[in-house]
């Protein structure tokens, strides 16, 4: 099993390809594309190697838009020309503002809808043709809703588990996400936050290999959170592929394998966190040190392109490729200067750097 | 194989160390089944621990649907659980039902044309009973299902929505059932005297299932295309008017000729008459209530699946 779920999305609302594949050697990771600004750079690919999907947007693609949003039709695109390849048994998260298209992604990969151009291959099946097929294999978190209103958490859940052959006992799972004293409450009665988890245990309740949790922390408290991210480890670690959409920059950092960041419904940027954040090679070093260091015969001793500066009380700044090299010149300039820098450290660029990079000054809390 | 060779791989696992550095004299072959030993040791420790800590999730996916009798099963208790807890389903289903009869019975307003009150009262209520339960409080709780995203969410599940509709419709029948043991009894408590007796009972549940039937398709209709509000508001005033001239509480002889070949169309009045004529000789309701419930059941379930929006 090395199904590699794939999307592309084009057209109207979107469209997504994916392929099945060989199974991949169990000891590399998966080999990560970057594709920024719609180009994509293809790895080698040779049959059965590290590129089992390959998605290629629909031919029948549009000209780019003119004001990004309103295609002639005048209706609205809430996705275009997206695509995604997700590794199995990896976590991808969907990174966006709101607005950008990641719930109509999801939708469509779930088989809610139907994109308009494109291909979408989830396990290797077309999500609506071979929804029957697909369904035991698939956990689906909304981003709300979904309840019986008068349902008590308990009956939710237990209804759902007797859905699968194989489930998850409930009892265990709804005392693991800590709703076990709200089983008997009637969902309409439930907390924001506990609506949340229970959403997320009927997701996870049939063991499915892949599950879509749509903005999983939503409104949950500092607990709920780390409890939702436990979960969700343990599920890679289980060998389940999940695909997850957020607007929090920690929890893709701190659970992603791979990163999509969507803006106007488009990938925008694809890789690691490791490699969205070192991507662009620029970083700053921060140290103190006394009050007036002649920078000129600083940046002398630095390779060309760096540069530095002071600024209030004798906090420094040096821009530049930050490497162990840099790291070393500045430290010996210092040394030979006989001045004692302090507190210095090295500043790596954080997902919300890029993603502001990425999609602009225009945060859509 | 040197002593060094069997003291390395001794001394990374350190409980078995001083076993296998005292068994050194036996070779490489000796420390490597220590080794061995201790490793299974501590798989077995593992074990244990999993097992103590019985709370353990296995995440591993086993995905699989259930067979479609235990889906069904589930369905239809969570249906009928949530049907029984609700209680504006139980004043539309039992309460008012059993009230109507009680009152109109008590309370003699029915021209003296049409025999005793009772007798006529029973099926006319039996009728208004399928309706509430098939087409009123089925329209309603469906059409907020689906705006609360339940009939989505379970689209998302291995659950057919055949078997979906299945589970409705068996909740819907066992509360009907409940509702006719009800009724029966509190009717036969009231002096009801049907003259068809037991011969009549084929025919009635003939009647009762083309009816559940034809409201189940006119409450799935309505719930599967108005907005849930609509579909509150709609579902109540249909029930009402049908209350009115379906023949339920005064015959339709009542009301004026326009009025009455319109309401001899309609489901509520072919089966409350149907019902009638059934109960009163055992000869059978006729062929005309069994025409009309028939035609709506075709009718609306045939638009209701054509139409039906999940979400």
């Amino acid at each position: 099993m090395a199904e590699i779920l794939a999307v592309s999305v084009t057209g109207l609302v979107k469209t997504y390809s994916a392929h099945s594949a060989p199974a991949r050697s169990r000891a590399g990771r998966p080999v990560r594309r970057r594709d920024v600004g719609g180009r994509r750079r293809r790895g080698p690919r040779e049959p059965g190697g590290e590129f089992p999907a390959v998605l290629a947007p629909s031919a029948a693609r549009p000209a780019a838009r003119a004001d990004g949003q309103r295609p002639a039709g005048g209706r609205v695109r809430a996705v275009d020309g997206l695509s995604l390849t997700v590794p199995v048994g990896s976590v991808t998260a969907l990174l966006g503002p709101n607005g950008a298209g990641k719930t109509t992604t999801v939708e469509i990969c779930e088989g809610f809808r139907s994109a308009d151009a494109g291909e979408v291959r989830i396990l290797g099946r077309d999500p609506i043709a071979d929804a029957a097929e697909l369904r035991p294999r698939v956990g689906v978190m909304l981003q709300a809703g979904g309840m019986y209103p008068g349902a008590r958490a308990g009956e939710m859940l237990r209804l759902v588990a007797a859905h699968h052959l194989h489930p998850l006992d409930p009892a265990v799972l709804l005392d693991r996400l800590g709703l076990t004293d709200a089983a008997a409450t009637p969902f309409r009665r439930l907390s924001g936050g506990q609506q949340q988890r229970l959403s997320l245990a009927m997701a996870v309740v049939g063991r499915p290999e892949l599950v879509f949790l749509d903005e999983p922390t939503a409104g949950l408290d500092v607990a709920g959170r780390r409890t939702t991210w436990e979960l969700i480890e343990e599920m890679r670690a289980a060998g389940v592929t999940v695909v997850l959409t957020t607007h929090a920059m920690d929890e893709a950092e701190r659970l992603a394998d791979q990163v999509s960041i969507i803006n106007h419904g488009r990938v925008v940027a694809t890789g690691s966190p490791a490699e969205l954040t070192r991507g662009g090679a620029e970083g700053q070093l921060r140290f103190r040190a006394p009050v007036g260091l002649e920078l000129g015969k600083l940046l002398l001793a630095l390779p060309d392109g760096t540069a530095a500066r002071e600024g209030p009380s004798g906090h420094y700044l040096v821009e530049g490729t930050v490497d162990p090299q840099l790291l070393a010149a500045v430290t010996a300039w210092c040394a030979g200067n006989g001045v004692l820098a302090e507190d210095l450290r090295v500043e790596q660029r954080t997902l919300e750097d890029v993603f502001v990079e990425l999609t602009g000054s225009e945060l859509r809390p | 194989m040197t002593a060094a060779d069997a003291f390395g791989p001794a001394g990374e696992l350190s409980p078995a160390g001083p076993g296998g550095l005292g068994a050194g004299g036996l070779g490489a072959g000796g420390t490597g089944a220590g080794g061995t030993g201790a490793g299974g040791t501590g798989a077995g420790g593992t074990g244990a621990g999993g097992l103590r800590g019985e709370r353990l999730l296995d995440l591993r996916p086993a995905p699989g649907a259930a067979t479609r009798a235990r889906m069904f099963a589930a369905q239809t208790r969570l249906e009928l659980i949530l049907t029984l807890r609700r209680g504006e389903s139980v004043l539309l289903t039992l309460i008012i039902p059993v009230g109507l009869l009680a009152f109109f019975t008590a309370v003699d307003v029915l021209p003296p044309d049409s025999g005793r009150s009772v007798d006529f009262l029973v099926p006319g209520v039996l009728a208004l009973a399928i309706m509430s339960t098939a087409f009123t409080g089925q329209a309603i709780a469906t059409g907020f299902e689906r705006s609360y995203g339940v009939l989505k969410r379970l689209g998302a599940t291995p659950l057919p929505r055949s078997v979906l509709l299945a589970g409705k419709t068996a909740a819907v029948l066992a509360v009907e059932v409940l509702q006719l043991l009800l009724l029966v009894a509190v009717g036969f408590a009231l002096g009801w005297d049907p003259g068809g007796g037991a011969a009549a009972v084929p025919f009635v549940l003939l009647l009762v299932v083309l009816g559940t039937a034809a409201f189940s398709g006119l409450g799935l209709l309505m719930a599967g295309t108005l907005r849930a509000e609509a579909t509150l508001a709609a579902a109540n005033g249909v029930y009402l008017l049908l209350l009115l001239i379906g023949g339920v509480v005064f015959p339709l002889s009542k009301l004026p000729g326009w009025l009455r070949v319109l309401a001899e169309g309609l489901p509520t009045a072919a089966l409350s008459d149907g019902l009638r004529h059934a109960l009163a000789d055992g000869d059978g309701p006729g062929v005309r209530p069994l025409l009309v419930l028939a035609a709506w059941a075709v009718a609306s379930l045939g638009l209701a699946a054509r139409t039906f929006r999940w979400e």
